[in-house]
């Protein structure tokens, strides 16, 4: 098998002059061909969605309906949301001026950041490639996505199709891996806006901080589920079974990751549950057309490995089967498996959802807290009272009440981490704003001018001085000119 | 030393998981608190600054005090507002359910404060900490020693201890400080040292601030209006020399200015700085000193390159016992000196001259982005060009300095000169973590959701994701072919 001919830092350094130049010369910025590249976008991804749900099924076995309701047509909503809203989100934003620079005024101004680049994740690779990029195009900038290769067969035809539809003068997919990856990372960006694991987001942000580059760090986390009792069982069920099993089989960054719930409540959730689990995936899940598999051996081996642990073995109440040949794993309850787990200490990534079982619903925020934050936490409860405590005492990167990862489809609320599960937002105007610069604008005229700011410095500059920035009433500054 | 950094840490981190610091109430109450600190040690603080910097009370209380004083009467007057959750537009869609972003405080933070503005450097942020509900820990400049402790002295006397700790030191406390994990850092400071905080923040994925510098251009146009002139050039001095002697961020570094025009504007300069600062500035005592020796040879070093010397038009005398550097004018050094090239903080003003001021913007291109961009013209045409055409973290047009009195706009930078911004609202943004809140009930269920998967279902979600009503209901009547 021929080598490829690596991307290498050298290669790195001529992409990154290359769209510098073509930033420079101002093509980016122009609303019309920010609206042009968008439907650029709209197109590829609606002409080509065949060849898209079945790049996605190569890679992850993804069911065709996730894949156009999940990927294809997020991005699309992405696409129309962008063109629909951008002349508003490119619109200044008056400021008020403020009173001790009377006669003034004052707006803030988006601009675009520069040439940005987009690292994307294997799990959603052709939305989580996309979505990024629809915001750094809205805002004006120049673009380098390295999809993820992970999901070879996407991250090719994204290559092939941005490099069909967008202009490539300022557009651009570099495909590759560790080497490719780090040879970008050596360059220095307007902004970096990855998605992926704590670990490589760590690596990120110290390759960014030798050229001051700010990131966008979309990461993962534990989420919790916490299930109250005296709830409606089945659409409870239905709803974290569909965020878990339902999203890339678990392989998710909102996937609910582990459930708590009380003693008492505990079998009756887990009945409620296989009761759903089978009449989604019927009773041999391993051959269900519905489940995505797990994405490859080592991801395989990595979450099989935490079902065979010692400690947790024993605990499986429900699945638990697996087809190592074709990389499957049958959803998977467990309960009461130990905190010290490998299961309980690592984002699980996978088809296995743990039961906690504990003695007090409330119990469930010390143990939500005792890990570290994040991307998103559930309840399932209809105390007022709990959803208060809940919204008020957890860190998240996002909450959802009575239902799982619905939130990332709103695009009016801010999609992102805290802690642990990342830093910064996008989705809908977010996104616009996580590429832009606001910059203050600030105009005067040459009257309006006071003696008072100049030097010689003297002691009834000083009082008035006091009054007008100490933002006293008018009288008082009327009174210190005396 | 390592004790008093984790002791602290640990106290702060107990003080934040008790809740105490998310009550608006406790915020208030530390707000009311730094007001009451500085009013009454206001003469103090003066002393301080004089002692520190040789800073006139007039310029302390504008650019420190009175700035400190605006910002608790700003962010006491809005923080109900801030704190309060923001509604999320949800399409009909979802109804009933309800999406809100509510702010909440990051954790413990630290903030970095610098040494030329050692007052409103350091308790800015740390309004805006608290105001968003964090405990802080604030690690003054120790170049500025008196303001160091005098800031240690008193803020244990008027704010809560188990939330607000100051420690003091130099680079081995901030190194020790670096090491530990923080909710946030917000530093205020040089880009290399800014690069330090960031690559230490990527260890444990901390999210930063920083506020850094640059070289600010002011762009000089011809203003037909000799009044005008006068006036532009009362501001340019001030926007020079006014603010801690040229040791500014925001302070401007060089001017642009046709070469036509530049005898008579360093002839107004000459005449103007005489007005303000008398034939002996030294002893008018309207300009700060040089920070110390260190800064004071680092100035002095970027006059030694003789063509740099020769290109001296006013001033030139240093005293170095007395840490003072009378204003001094340069006319087109040569633009590969040091001068040219590294952020003067210092009173020295090279005035750069080119055939037509439209190159202004191609200059300022070539060079690393500014902190703030000054630009006296009534060229309203030319204002848009600087303004679509350049980037910097603000623009101010017929004034100096003037943008960081304003509540309403953002003040921060882009490129190297930072990234995040602070001031007014923006500070509380900026020490707070958006959470996106969406809250669901039980009903209604759209079966379309769960598997197993169909055309009808998928249809379903299709029209469901263009918001498409109508189809829906044709659909669900029957009325519609999937």
């Amino acid at each position: 098998m021929a080598a490829k001919v690596g991307f290498d830092g050298e290669a790195a350094a001529a992409l990154a002059k290359e769209l510098r130049a073509s930033f420079a010369s101002s093509k980016t910025r122009s609303y019309e061909w920010r609206v042009s590249q968008l439907n650029g976008l709209l197109k590829l991804t609606t002409d080509h969605e065949a060849e898209i749900v079945d790049a996605l099924n190569s890679d992850l076995s993804k069911p065709e309906f996730e894949s156009l309701i999940y990927e294809i047509c997020m991005v699309k909503s992405s696409c129309k949301l962008a063109i629909k809203q951008l002349k508003s989100w490119m619109k200044p934003k008056k400021a008020k001026p403020s009173m001790t620079t009377f006669p003034s005024s004052a707006k803030i101004v988006s601009e675009p950041l520069g040439v940005v680049l987009v690292i994307s994740a294997w799990n959603y690779p052709f939305l989580l490639s996309l979505d990024p990029v629809v915001g750094a195009i809205a805002a004006g900038n120049a673009v380098v996505l390295k999809p993820s290769e992970l999901a070879p067969a996407t991250s090719s035809l994204l290559a092939k199709l941005l490099g069909k539809y967008m202009d490539s003068s300022s557009v651009r997919v570099v495909e590759g891996a560790v080497a490719e990856t780090s040879a970008l990372l050596e360059q220095k960006w307007d902004k970096i806006c990855y998605t992926g694991n704590a670990r490589v987001g760590r690596i990120v942000m110290a390759s960014a901080a030798k050229h001051l580059t700010p990131v966008l760090l979309e990461l993962g986390g534990k989420s919790p589920v916490v299930v109250d009792s005296g709830i409606n069982l089945q659409v409870a069920s239905r709803r974290i079974i569909v965020g878990k099993w339902g999203c890339n089989n678990g392989q998710a960054c909102i996937s609910p990751d582990y459930i708590i719930t009380t003693k008492d409540f505990a079998s009756k959730l887990v009945d409620a549950m296989k009761s759903e689990l089978d009449s989604f995936y019927g009773k041999n899940p391993l051959q269900s057309k519905d489940l995505s598999r797990i994405v490859n051996y080592n991801h395989y081996a990595r979450l099989t490995n935490l079902l065979d642990e010692d400690k947790v073995s024993g605990k499986v109440i429900h699945g638990g089967e697996r087809d190592t040949s074709n990389l499957r794993i049958a959803p998977t309850i467990l309960l009461d498996v130990p905190q010290d787990s490998l299961m309980m200490q690592e984002e699980i990534f996978g088809p296995l959802l743990p039961i906690i079982a504990v003695d007090k619903i409330e119990d469930s925020f010390d143990l939500i807290n005792s890990g570290t934050k994040p991307l998103a936490a559930y309840l399932f409860t209809n105390s007022q009272k709990l959803k208060d405590q809940f919204v008020r005492n957890i860190s998240a990167g996002g909450m959802v009440i009575n239902d799982t990862t619905i939130h990332l489809a709103v695009p009016s609320l801010p999609f992102g981490g805290v802690g642990e599960s990342g830093m910064g937002a996008y989705h809908g105007k977010f996104s616009f704003e996580a590429f832009s610069h606001k910059k203050a604008v600030v105009c005067r005229g040459f009257l309006g001018d006071a003696s008072l700011r100049y030097p010689p410095y003297t002691e009834g500059k000083l009082s008035v001085l006091k009054a007008l920035v100490g933002g006293d009433s008018i009288v008082d500054i009327i009174r210190s000119l005396f | 030393m390592t004790e008093i950094v984790e002791e602290t840490l640990c106290e702060l981190r107990q003080t934040f998981k008790s809740g105490k610091t998310k009550s608006v109430a406790w915020r208030k109450t530390q707000l009311n608190a730094l007001r009451q600190l500085v009013k009454d040690n206001e003469e103090k603080v003066f002393e301080a600054l004089y002692q520190d910097l040789g800073k006139h009370p007039i310029e302390s209380y504008r650019d420190e005090v009175g700035v400190v004083v605006k910002t608790i009467n700003h962010t006491l007057s809005n923080l109900d507002k801030w704190v309060a959750p923001t509604k999320g537009k949800l399409p009909l869609l979802f109804f009933p359910t309800r999406g809100e972003v509510l702010p909440e405080p990051l954790g413990v933070v630290l903030i970095f404060a610098s040494w030329n503005f050692p007052i409103s450097l350091a308790l800015d942020p740390v309004i805006g900490a608290i105001a968003a509900g964090n405990a802080v820990v604030l690690k003054p400049s120790d170049q500025a020693p008196a303001c160091s402790s005098l800031i240690a002295k008193t803020i244990p006397q008027y704010m809560d201890p188990k939330a607000v700790r100051i420690i003091e030191g130099g680079p081995q406390i901030c190194e020790k400080l670096l090491q530990h994990k923080w909710d946030k850092i917000f530093f205020t400071g040089s880009p290399q040292v800014g690069r330090v905080v960031m690559t230490a923040a990527a260890k444990h994925l901390t999210p930063v601030t920083l506020e850094l510098g640059g070289k600010c251009p002011v762009i000089l146009d011809s203003l037909s209006n000799p009044s005008d002139l006068k006036v532009a050039i009362k501001r340019i001095v001030s926007g020079k020399w006014g603010p801690c002697s040229g040791q500014a961020c925001i302070g401007i570094d060089y001017m642009l200015v046709e070469e036509k025009l530049a005898p008579t504007v360093i002839e107004l300069l000459k005449k103007t700085m005489k007005s303000f600062y008398t034939e002996s500035p030294k002893d008018a005592n309207c300009m700060a000193r040089i920070v110390n020796k260190h800064h004071f040879q680092r100035v002095q070093n970027l006059l030694k390159d003789p063509l740099v010397e020769a290109s001296i038009v006013h001033g030139g005398s240093l005293d170095e016992e007395n840490l003072f550097i009378e204003p001094i004018i340069l006319l087109d050094p040569p633009l590969d000196a040091a001068i040219m090239n590294e952020e003067i903080f210092g009173p020295l003003l090279p005035v750069i001259t080119l055939k037509n001021i439209q190159e202004s913007i191609e200059f300022i291109n070539e060079r690393p982005k500014p902190l703030t961009i000054y630009a006296f013209t009534k060229d309203e045409n030319f204002k848009k060009k600087i303004l679509s055409e350049t980037s910097s973290g603000s623009v101010t047009f017929n004034d100096v300095l003037i943008q960081f009195l304003c509540d309403d706009l953002p003040f921060g930078g882009v490129g190297s000169s930072g990234f995040g911004r602070y001031h007014g609202k923006f500070s509380f943004d900026t020490f707070s973590h958006e959470k996106a809140v969406l809250r669901a009930g039980f009903f209604p269920e759209l079966e379309a959701r769960y598997p197993p998967w169909n055309n009808f279902k998928m249809t379903f979600i299709k029209l469901a994701y263009d918001l498409d009503y109508f189809g829906l209901f044709l659909l669900l009547v029957g009325l519609k072919r999937f």
